[in-house]
């Protein structure tokens, strides 16, 4: 018999806390987008899980539509990373400040 | 205890992912070097593929590897290298005093009360196979690709407009003004 659902629900709530850490503390906006990266997996690996436990195919399916909008944004994000950096030469979010108050 | 209630092979195969998970998850958060965390990266998404393959969900396994670990920390490797901002940063400077313990004190209390619902009620059931049954055994390439067409067709569509938009995004975003301003204005 598998392990129970609710340790793959731990574990994944987890890993979105860790994820979810790391995007409020890190400040190089590659490391932010890596923790994005590990909060959809977390949200994945729940859907995976609920899709066992209630033996329904639409979780998986889901899952597969994540993985898609994952892939779109992390091309348009670091499109975004490049031409900053070109003008910036910095990675760094707090140096983005032009239009603080 | 547990050995004698659950199959030693499931115990093991949650160990390993899980191991897997949050090793490379506190060192993509942890380290400095921005491609050691893209490669910690990689060993979370393998533990996620291990747990996916756990859950009888084998394409999506096969997915996570090719597009995850194959396309995506590929493209982080390449900014990083390509930027040249693979030094390392300071990470124990705070900006804003007390940032960490607000941040760790939010997701202490967003994680816990996960885990207290969870514990403590039982929203996990709820109606089962309601649009399609998952195959025991063996992996649900056909049923998730019946799915994929039928049920979820016009999301389907959607995402491939989306990923044009994306693409086309992207390069207008890369392309460098100055060069291209004499073509652009013929």
């Amino acid at each position: 018999m598998n392990v129970p659902a609710a340790w793959y629900l731990i574990l994944a709530a987890v890993l979105f806390g860790i994820g979810a850490f790391g995007l409020l503390t890190r400040r190089s906006a590659l490391i932010m987008f890596m923790c994005i990266e590990l909060m959809l997996n977390a949200v994945n690996l729940t859907f995976v899980t609920f899709a066992r436990t209630l033996s329904d195919i639409s979780g998986q399916a889901i899952v597969f539509f994540v993985m898609v909008v994952a892939a779109a944004e992390v091309t348009v994000g670091l499109g975004i990373v490049v031409s900053v950096f070109r003008r910036r030469s910095s990675t760094s979010v707090d140096e983005l400040s032009e239009m603080k108050g | 205890m547990i050995a004698t209630t659950y199959a030693i092979q499931w115990v093991l195969i949650f160990a390993t992912s899980a191991l897997l998970i949050l090793v490379g998850a506190v060192g993509v958060i942890a380290v400095k070097n921005p491609v050691h965390a893209a490669l910690c990266l990689i060993m979370t998404l393998l533990g996620v593929a291990v747990a996916f393959v756990a859950q009888s969900a084998d394409f999506l396994a096969a997915v996570q590897i090719i597009v995850y670990a194959g396309a995506i920390v590929v493209l982080f490797l390449f900014v990083i290298m390509f930027l040249g901002v693979d030094r390392r940063e300071h990470i124990h400077f705070e900006p804003l005093v007390g940032q960490r313990a607000f941040a760790a004190g939010g997701v202490a209390i967003t994680v816990g009360g996960l885990i207290v619902l969870m514990a403590r009620s039982d929203w996990v059931s709820g109606a089962s196979s309601v649009t399609t049954k998952l195959s025991s055994g063996a992996g649900n390439v056909r049923e998730l690709g019946t799915a994929v067409f039928t049920t979820y067709l016009f999301a389907f569509e959607a995402t491939a407009a989306l990923l044009i938009i994306a693409v086309v995004g992207a390069v207008l975003l890369a392309r460098r003004e100055g060069s291209t301003e004499g073509e652009e204005s013929a």
